[in-house]
């Protein structure tokens, strides 16, 4: 699957998390802000990532800004922006 | 182990030898002098004469809104002194400019209960050349009349003063109520300053005498009184935060210690104050009436003493411009010392609370609670009563949410040792209770009740399973800061991060 225009999902709400995708890369990047960095940077690259392979995306640009989310939503705003980047509508 | 910059005979907590002091000292000051006004604190200080390493004390009563400290600090700075202690019962964040002072060597150590805000993260950067003394609300006083430290010069911020020193602080336009934190600075600092945005005829019924005061200043303002209203003073609105109060309520309903004549404190935190709101409604219900509240006080508190349901406040320190109202007019809010209200040394209020609701950043399997650090180990508050109230009442109710923002509240251990577990009988969450097990009594009443009693394993499995598990924040071998227990033992030391 390829993403084809930028997309984004989720909020700035504490607990949530903000997600871009910007497509046209060499391979994915990941680039993090997170409140909770020190104690769960690692963890939530790697939902990103997971959520990048199974679905088959390989050179977009990750820009996540998070407040806290658990890895569920993570996942949730993940998988809607990827839908919102491959959609041609 | 040999501290650099603290002192050498401390010992280390131990909960089965708590320790009192044997000798206490005595207040026999009596300054009778009419002739103690002096025009600024420059012209005092060249009477003065503040030397390398002495000890200058401040209280907090004016919170975030003080202006004292840090007019006091700049014309000490200005005259070249270094090497001071800083003797400050909280530090807030309106104190940003003790930091220059701190990199330039002027402070060069701090003794408090709480600190917060740019301050604390200069500490927690290692930049102050001893380490900070986070002692509790009651060590304080014990530290003084133990006299393991000598005030050399107290500064009290003075909401209204006459020309004999007599000091009130619920008059005047930055009234605070209670200013019980500075007694015991003014009984035994070799030299105690009032000082005073309302200079008056005469004070009738001083909260310190002014026998206690050698010198008067007038200034122009002493703070804020607007800002002396601490964090969150109203109500959550969180439904979580609802939920863990409600709970708590019931906790004291059914605890066995619910019924006429009993005593409860809780903080200022949203959820607190919630419970607070809770267990009014259940003491109509059950028609109980209780003796007395105490603490920091709010308006939620007031209201209650107003409605009858308590028969008295004893008030520290004023959270809201309502109990400073209420500290003036009514004469069953009474106001009290910091001695008085949790000293181990002294007859102290704490030893007779049924009951207080305390928050906590983290806590462990063992009930350890720290208040001291964020989850990250910077600092970033303190005990202020909270091990003391601890230790003194028979129920100790932590109420917090189980994790926020991911995160968590229990941890395997607690980044910093606050209060010991020994203190603390009871964790309330959204998601269930867990009873200290060292209390099979509470364990035993509450196994009668419909309330989601399970193990602190239990909890923090659920936990666990919702946010993983923190990556551990590693630390250096600096130690920024000593954590003394409520009888001067060290309980924790805190750390550089790595």
């Amino acid at each position: 699957m390829d993403i084809i225009k930028p997309s984004k999902a989720g909020t700035y709400e504490s607990n949530d998390i903000y997600i871009m995708l910007f497509p046209g890369y060499e391979e994915n990047l990941i680039e993090l802000e997170s409140v909770v960095y020190d104690c769960f940077g690692y963890q939530i690259k790697k939902v990103i990532k997971d959520v990048l392979k199974e679905n088959n995306i390989n050179h977009v640009l990750v820009k996540a800004i998070d407040k806290g989310a658990l890895d569920y939503t993570i996942r949730a705003r993940m998988i809607t922006a990827i839908k919102r980047g491959v959609s041609n509508e | 182990m040999q501290i650099d910059g603290y002192k050498k005979n401390y010992k280390m907590y131990s909960y089965s030898k708590v320790i009192k002091d044997q000798v206490i000292l005595k207040p026999t000051k009596k300054n009778n002098s009419l002739n103690k006004l002096r025009k600024n604190i420059s012209n005092l200080l060249d009477e003065l004469t503040i030397k390398d390493g002495s000890v200058i004390s401040f209280h907090h009563h004016m919170r975030n809104g003080d202006y004292v400290l840090n007019m006091v600090m700049e014309e000490i700075a200005k005259r070249n002194v270094k090497d001071l202690t800083l003797f400050a019962s909280s530090i807030f964040p309106c104190h940003e400019p003790l930091v220059k002072l701190i990199k330039e060597g002027v402070v060069t150590q701090i003794y408090s209960a709480y600190i917060s805000g740019p301050v604390a993260e200069a500490i927690s950067q290692g930049l102050m050349k001893k380490p900070v003394v986070m002692h509790t609300h009651g060590g304080r006083p014990r530290i003084i009349e133990s006299s393991e430290i000598k005030i050399d010069v107290a500064f009290i911020a003075a909401p209204s003063c006459d020309y004999r020193g007599n000091i009130n602080g619920s008059l005047g336009k930055n009234a605070c109520g209670a200013i019980g934190y500075a007694v015991t600075d003014a009984w035994f600092a070799k030299n105690t300053v009032a000082i005073t945005d309302n200079f008056v005829i005469s004070v009738d019924k001083p909260h310190i005498e002014g026998k206690y005061i050698d010198y008067i200043i007038k200034v122009d303002s002493i703070g804020e009184a607007s800002k002396i209203v601490s964090g969150t003073t109203k109500i959550t609105r969180n439904p979580i935060g609802l939920k863990i109060a409600r709970l708590a309520a019931e906790v004291i309903k059914y605890s066995g210690y619910f019924k006429n004549g009993f005593s409860f404190q809780t903080g200022a935190g949203g959820i607190s104050l919630a419970v607070a709101h809770y267990l009014k409604e259940i003491m109509k219900e059950e028609n109980v009436k209780g003796s007395f509240a105490s603490g920091g006080i709010t308006g939620y508190l007031v209201d209650m003493l107003k409605e009858g349901l308590f028969e008295r406040l004893y008030d520290v320190q004023c959270f809201d411009l309502d109990a400073v109202q209420s500290i003036r007019e009514n004469e069953a809010h009474i106001p009290i010392s910091a001695s008085k209200y949790a000293n181990i040394n002294d007859d102290c209020i704490v030893n007779d609370l049924d009951y207080v609701i305390l928050g906590a950043t983290e806590i462990d399997l063992d009930f350890n609670v720290n208040v001291t650090t964020s989850s990250t180990g910077e600092i970033m508050g303190g005990s202020g009563g909270h091990s003391d109230t601890a230790y003194g009442s028979k129920v100790t109710i932590i109420v917090s949410q189980l994790f926020n923002a991911r995160i968590p509240v229990i941890k395997e251990h607690v980044i910093c040792k606050t209060t010991p577990g020994e203190t603390v009988d009871v964790l309330v969450t959204e998601r269930g209770i867990a009873i200290n097990p060292r209390r099979r009594d509470l364990i035993e009443r509450f196994r009668q009740t419909n309330l989601p009693i399970m193990t602190i394993q239990e909890l923090k499995k659920i936990s666990d399973n919702l946010v993983g598990i923190p990556e551990e924040v590693e630390f250096t071998n600096k130690i920024v800061g000593i954590v003394e227990y409520r009888d001067g033992t060290i309980i924790d030391l805190l750390y550089k991060r790595g």
